[in-house]
């Protein structure tokens, strides 16, 4: 089965289970890595944000205007910062490598 | 800030006005019991108001979709009729049980509130501004750093930095211009998420140099006994250091449990008030969680469900306001004792 790469708040590395089609942030909220999702999806809360590895953020398909923004609006951010709300699992993105961003 | 001292006496305390929290007062209201909201944002409706009032849901009982605002609205029209005092801007400090059974809340601007029973339909917690990360920031709060603009007055004079690029930023940045000695708006780039009419005026500013953008985040701040000195910002081109005496940040709302993690009710997983399926009480009699605030074995996160337990937990905080009296199970189809409450002709038909 794909896998999501996972380095949680605390530094340590979690190899998730994964389901087509779910939130990568619906992942990550019930496999108990510290992702609210508060806002369920929305892309409206922020507290689902992660940064992907770097040689894997090319290979996601491209935020939308309305994910930049939230984005923008954080205090702090990365080159390859994401809402992990709005990546979409498919198993082609088998071992896909992201950190959880501290909370804001 | 203004000071209310007297104390308010209430049946029921409710601490947030999301949609759970609006629906309380239309239960209790039924009951005939008055109540007093109480909520840290400045408007109704929770994160329905303040997360995603254009979004639409369509999961609500009977509305096929409605927008957040729009469930805000039909809410605060339902309720109207009970007449609750909405306390808006506050975030509930401590409660405590006194003596005699009642207990007291206190906000913190300082009003002090008396009630019978107490609903905690806080959401998934306060809502209170994201912080940038840098060294000595809290010295500086309330003083020379700022994350909203309660005195507009005080701001006259200064040489100020506003960070963030969203319609408070730029709001703030268009209007304390006409004051500040000099004013810079700082943003990680020139794309800005408010509305086109305040963009153009910002950018009218700078060219008329009335105003500064610089493009960059906020690197280190400097002074002492926090009064603001200077503020160092990074940018493509290094660090720039410009002379500061305010920083207004505007990096929008985190929720965080806030305050109610201190009052000794038992949780579930740190974040979530347990409780049981019959009263939706607390681990302390007289203290009700309703909304996604509580937990309990199957529960879900639906507006919907925190209607239900609104109307279960009412039942209860009833027997707990009115010991001496009989609680009555009526509909309001039918009984003129609801009608009255609700203000409504009893002879009238729904067309």
């Amino acid at each position: 089965m794909a896998v999501l790469n996972v380095i949680d708040r605390d530094g340590k590395a979690h190899q998730l289970e994964t389901v087509e089609g779910w939130r990568v942030m619906e992942l990550l909220r019930d496999q108990n890595m510290g992702v609210e999702g508060i806002c369920g999806g929305a892309c409206d809360c922020a507290s689902c944000h992660v940064i992907v590895a770097e040689d894997w953020a090319a290979r996601l398909p491209e935020p939308r205007e309305d994910e930049l923004f939230k984005l923008d609006e954080l205090p702090e951010i990365a080159p390859t910062s994401r809402l992990s709300c709005q990546i979409i699992w498919s198993d082609g993105l088998d071992g896909l490598s992201l950190t959880i961003a501290e909370s804001a | 800030m203004p000071v209310s001292t007297a104390s308010q006496s209430y049946d029921v305390a409710i601490i947030g006005a999301g949609p759970t929290g609006l629906f309380s007062v239309f239960e209790l209201g039924l009951l005939g019991l008055k109540a007093v909201v109480l909520d840290v944002l400045d408007k109704p409706g929770g994160q329905c108001a303040e997360l995603y009032p254009e979004k639409p849901i369509y999961d609500i009982p009977s509305w096929p979709v409605i927008s957040g605002q729009e469930l805000t609205d039909k809410l605060l029209e339902q309720i109207a009729p009970f007449g609750a005092d909405l306390k808006l801007g506050r975030q509930v400090k401590s409660f405590e049980r006194r003596a005699d059974g009642r207990f007291q809340l206190t906000t913190d601007r300082n009003d002090t509130i008396d009630a019978a029973a107490v609903f905690i339909a806080a959401g998934a917690g306060s809502f209170t501004p994201r912080k940038p990360k840098l060294e000595g920031l809290d010295s500086f709060e309330g003083k020379s750093v700022f994350y909203a603009v309660r005195d507009r007055a005080s701001f006259a004079g200064k040489d100020i930095v506003v960070a963030g690029g969203g319609d408070s930023a730029l709001d703030w940045a268009n209007d304390l211009s006409e004051i500040a000695q000099t004013i810079t708006l700082v943003h990680r780039s020139d794309r800005f998420r408010a509305a086109p009419a305040s963009v153009e005026k910002f950018r009218a500013l700078v060219a008329e140099g009335k105003a500064r953008f610089v493009e960059g985040d906020l690197a280190s701040l400097t002074g002492t006994g926090g009064k603001l000195q200077a503020i160092a910002l990074k940018t493509k081109a290094g660090i720039e250091t410009l002379a500061a005496d305010r920083l207004l940040a505007f990096y929008g709302l985190n929720i965080e449990l806030g305050p109610i993690a201190e009052w000794g009710l038992d949780l579930a997983d740190g974040k979530q008030i347990k409780v049981d399926t019959e009263k939706f009480q607390t681990s302390t009699p007289g203290v009700f969680a309703v909304g996604d605030i509580n937990w309990y074995p199957g529960k879900l996160k639906l507006i919907l469900s925190g209607f239900h337990e609104a109307a279960l937990a009412s039942q209860e905080a009833f027997r707990v306001a009115r010991p001496d009296e009989k609680l009555r199970f009526q509909y309001t189809t039918s009984s003129s004792e609801l009608q009255q409450r609700l203000n409504v002709n009893a002879t009238k038909k729904v067309a």
